[in-house]
């Protein structure tokens, strides 16, 4: 029998200690983390004096430190991820894979190689809020840059440098109209996207600010006047209208509401798919206070609905800027007045400043998705944003006449203009039947409405844009011709 | 210290650049057929809102649209180059893998309407995500739909007034808890949620001061909002005492989740008694933060709030995911659709690359660096270190200019605008606001010991040169694109410019 002093067996076990922990130490170095490698991180303990890292938790409650392994996986090697994440994936099936025509809120554009390049610029990419401004000129001026392209796209003076969506953006507008109003009411048309409802409610209710909705034209879908006429008053804070609306069609009286809503010292919100400004008249031209919209069609992709970009302009008033919600980048000078730069002005309206009295309590915002715009806008320039409008209005015209040509199809239900998207009755057949029949036609059809819209009955929402070709559009109305002959189950 | 230079390119607004007649990218042309089926654009849009003039955009060819940009870009400091000790921001790497992933077309070419049958790929992650959230702050279940910090905060606070509405306190319950230390948008989102704010000071270990704390609460108290560990990056130890000051009184603990990285895997919100948890995704889960956004901020919420989440939740039967809708005591919804998907996407991958031990190893050793951090300025002896100056500190520490100033005039802003010159990011200054000439500085698990002493060098030479050439540090920075801005003039009433439409009017009027 071998007799091992204490002495030695105490230094045999140190070392298998010793070992155990380098070991562990080693296994735990990750590509992320620079100073989990053992010796670095041995001479950073040793530096503060202490064995441990835990010794830096003994200021946590024994009862809330945590004594087991939270239950995730493992660490897994680059490869590994990418795989598994790539086989999650794979089991969707995209705009790639079959024609989609669903719009509402969230549209299918192409977006530029250029686009895409530009904002994977790492320098753009992982840049935080330009908090220091002369060592962050790129991400100002092309911030600067955004603003100014949405004002001329807009028609509007000013535009601050993103919020959350669109949705979140009319919420934000209500606010603002709110307080420069001091009134509890908005005026919202009926034909409203129930996500933006159900959004602008949420920001509405703690301020106790009420939305009344303006009936439609049974015919047309637009604004009905008298109904606006009824209900407008001194109580009004705002009117607000949307451009092109929910359901696709054009709202043609914008400077009559402007008129009602101005005639009672109310505020005109107008809400818009910006894609459609290569065409369509802007909202400054038609008497518009404040605008707002969804940035995504310009430049960012749908990325299953988020993130967004909520645009945000008004005039130029002082006061109107006032009360802007979110950040506003300015163009100004050095010190010295020899160079031009760019910063981010007018803080004092925002949470860190003013804090419970900011104007909105928005930080982190879309910057990349409003650079994405930027650079979208600056690439089309006005000619290109004509010819998309002119492509996007040809196209969906083509389909809502090819899918009229069939029996058992009424489009659109309005006799108004449309752009992009247009509704489809299917009069006797159930707007589920029929989509779950072209699904297997490789074909994925428009937003079912028939709940959230009960009168206008078996409806579907279509939404056709530049990306889909002639021949997407015939193979979706021989698809309908087929199911709907067919006849119901 | 090594030299640095940054780019500067003098580029003009993309408004000066360009030429009539020049195309950046030519749009499909539209099939003639169909041209003759619908007939003259003309036709089709009502004549009084067709636009009469085209938006004065500039007009650039491909090529000078890309040197623009990239010029631009150059003219940007960003986490891939170096140091950017931005306290509370958890500038930490961010995984090119990650985005890697966030750009497959079977992500972003996807719609959110589709039919589940064709989105179980996504509902999958952002289910399993959801769920490791959970597991992560100790909360029951967790909504993925806020698009940022702040958005999460005000989510937050809306349950707060569902829950009190549901039973039946809302009228009395009209006061939200805010310590002094907070981060702004605590108080903002608080007041967006329709209550009154009520401060409570910190006490001299920069803790919430509890006896203060139960001054305040009454029955009016809706909730509590703290960060812990705390912008002080100090783990607030009455944790315990002020969960149950808030619980005894009725009201809720919510968690703001700026400063979830310290504590990953070590210990959990949730445990502390936290009812309301957000997440700030672009911190704790290294996804980039794209010059101000767009990031993610989910909330985590304990049992008996679940049912005030927004709508739709991702649901598994066992078999296939599902959004469901039908949730009667719903707040509804805070924003369009499900939340920012892609950014959350990176989360998944980044969360899967660390896995439980890696997660764990973050935190522990962005609360290393900080404190090595913390003794290496300290020991420099220009920089006071306010509040218990024995005591650790999590993954951040504060420390004060005011000494300095008093000696040498030079600010923490001064000191900020020297650091840009030797190539390192300011640390976040002015914040939080019960620290005088605050500096606050967040290393992060990302940055080797050999950068984290070169921002000590820089420190210390700063510090020198505020007092030896005292000019050098405030009219710095000069190796930056443009020297120091005038801010002042930037918000002025007479002089602002918020677009160049403005500019141009501006330009018209002085002629
Ligand atoms: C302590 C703290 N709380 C909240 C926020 C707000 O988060 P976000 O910018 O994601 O809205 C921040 C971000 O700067 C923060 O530092």
């Amino acid at each position: 029998m071998v007799r091992y002093s204490f002495k030695r067996l105490k230094d045999r076990f140190e070392r298998i200690h010793i070992s155990l922990v380098q070991n562990l130490a080693k296994a735990i170095s990750h590509p992320y983390i620079p100073n989990s490698e053992f010796k670095t991180k041995q001479s950073m303990l040793k530096e503060l004096r202490i064995e441990n890292i835990d010794e830096l938790y003994l200021d946590v409650p024994n009862q809330y430190r945590l004594k087991r392994r939270l239950d995730l996986p493992r660490t897994k090697s680059e490869s590994e991820v990418k795989h598994h994440i790539e086989s999650i994936l794979k089991k969707n099936t995209t705009n790639q894979d079959m024609p989609v025509f669903l719009g509402a809120g969230c549209w299918p554009h192409y977006v530029p190689a250029v686009v895409e390049n530009i904002i994977q610029r790492t320098e753009l990419l992982t840049a935080y809020t330009p908090y220091q401004p002369e060592i962050s000129q790129g991400v100002l001026q092309l911030l600067f840059e955004y603003q100014s392209l949405i004002c001329e796209l807009t028609g509007m003076d000013v535009a601050n440098s993103s919020l959350y969506d669109w949705a979140s953006a009319l919420g934000e507008a209500a606010r603002m109209a709110n307080r420069l109003t001091g009134r509890q009411e908005i005026l919202i048309p009926q034909i409203i996207h129930p996500e933006r409802y159900a959004t602008l409610t949420t920001y509405m209710e703690p301020v106790e600010i009420r939305a009344e909705k303006v009936k439609y034209e049974k015919d047309t879908g637009l604004f009905d006047l008298q109904s606006l006429e009824d209900k407008v008053s001194d109580k009004t804070a705002a009117v607000y209208v949307e451009n092109p609306s929910y359901l696709g069609f054009i709202e043609s009286q914008g400077e009559e509401i402007a008129n009602v809503a101005h005639d009672h010292g109310a505020l005109f919100i107008v809400g818009v798919d910006p894609i459609s400004l290569g065409i369509l008249k802007p909202p400054g031209d038609y008497g518009a206070d404040i605008v707002i919209g969804e940035g995504q069609p310009l430049g960012n992709h749908m990325n299953f609905g988020g993130p967004l970009l909520g645009i945000f302009a008004c005039s130029g008033e002082i006061a109107m800027i006032r009360q802007l919600p979110g950040r506003v980048i300015g163009m100004t000078t050095t010190q010295d007045g020899d160079n031009r730069g760019y910063c981010m002005v007018l803080q004092t309206r925002e949470q860190h400043i003013r804090r419970h009295k900011a104007t909105s309590n928005i930080c982190s915002n879309e910057s990349l998705c409003a650079a994405a715009s930027a650079v979208y806008m600056a690439l089309l320039g006005p000619s290109g944003l004509r010819d998309l409008g002119e492509t996007i209005t040809l196209r969906s015209h083509y389909a809502m006449k090819r899918l009229s040509e069939i029996e058992g199809i009424t489009t659109p239900i309005f006799q108004s203009s449309h752009f992009k998207e247009f509704t489809v009755n299917f009069e006797e057949r159930g707007v589920q039947e029929v989509h779950n029949k072209l699904l297997e036609h490789n074909v994925h059809g428009g937003k079912d409405i028939s709940t959230e819209f009960p009168e206008f009955g078996r409806t579907g929402l279509y939404c056709v844009t530049e990306t889909h070709s002639k021949k997407d559009i015939d193979n979706l109305a021989e698809a309908l011709e087929e199911i709907l002959k067919e006849g119901g189950v | 210290m090594k030299d640095f230079k940054q780019a500067r390119w003098n580029e003009p607004v993309i408004f000066e650049l360009g030429r009539q007649g020049r195309r950046g990218f030519i749009v499909p042309k539209v099939e003639g057929l169909i041209k003759e089926c619908v007939g003259d654009i003309g036709t089709l849009l009502p004549e009084k809102m067709v636009r009469k003039s085209s938006p004065e955009l500039p007009e650039l060819s491909e090529v000078e649209v890309v040197r623009h940009f990239t010029r631009l870009s150059q003219m940007n400091y960003c986490v891939d180059l170096g140091l950017y000790p931005l306290g509370s921001c958890t500038m930490k790497y961010n995984p090119k893998i990650d985005d890697l992933l966030a750009h497959q077309p079977s992500l972003t070419q996807l719609h959110p309407y589709q039919d589940e049958k064709t989105i179980q790929g996504i509902l999958e992650i952002l289910y399993v995500l959801g769920k490791w959230l959970a597991e992560i702050t100790g909360t029951f279940e967790v909504s993925l739909q806020p698009a940022a910090g702040a958005h999460g905060e005000l989510l937050g606070a809306l349950i707060m007034r569902a829950f009190h509405k549901l039973n039946g306190g809302l009228s009395e319950r009209t006061q939200l808890i805010v310590p002094d230390s907070a981060h702004g948008t605590n108080p903002a989102s608080a007041t967006m949620a329709g209550f009154d704010v009520v401060i409570v000071p910190s006490d001299k270990n920069g803790c919430i001061n509890i006896n203060a704390l139960r001054e305040v609460v009454s029955g009016k108290t809706a909730g509590l909002m703290l960060t812990n560990p705390n912008t002080l990056g100090i783990f607030e130890e009455n944790i315990e005492e002020i969960a149950e000051v808030i619980h005894e009184a009725g009201g809720l603990l919510y968690y703001d989740g700026a400063n979830l990285n310290a504590i990953l895997g070590k210990a959990r919100p949730g445990d502390m008694g936290f009812d309301i948890v957000h997440i700030n995704i672009h911190k704790t889960f290294g996804t980039p933060h794209g010059g101000g956004g767009p990031g993610a901020g989910p909330v985590g919420v304990s049992q008996q709030l679940e049912s005030f989440l927004p709508i739709p939740r991702v649901v598994f039967d066992g078999i296939d995911y599902h959004l469901d809708y039908d949730k009667p005591h719903t707040i509804g919804k805070v924003k369009s659709f499900y939340g920012n998907i892609g950014v959350l996407l990176r989360a998944y991958a980044y969360i899967l690359s660390l896995g439980s031990e890696g997660l764990k190893t973050a935190a522990e050793i962005s609360v290393l660096n900080a404190n090595y951090l913390l003794k290496k300025i300290a020991e420099i002896g220009a920089y006071d270190l306010p509040y218990d100056t024995e005591r650790v500190r999590k993954h951040e520490c504060v420390f004060s200019v005011k000494g300095l100033k008093q000696e040498t005039g030079v600010t923490a802003l001064n000191v900020s605008k020297r650091l840009l010159d030797y190539g390192i990011h300011a640390p976040t200054a002015y914040f939080p606001l019960i620290v005088e000439e605050a500096l606050m500085i967040e290393p992060t698990e990302s940055f080797k010991k050999e950068e984290l002493d070169r921002f000590v060098e820089a420190m210390r030479r700063v510090a020198e040169e505020a007092k030896a050439t005292p000019e050098t540090v405030l009219k710095a920075p000069m190796n930056t694109a443009v020297t120091r801005l005038d801010e002042v003039k930037a918000s002025h009433p007479k002089t602002m410019i918020l677009s160049w439409k403005m500019h141009q009017k501006r330009k018209k009027a002085s002629r």
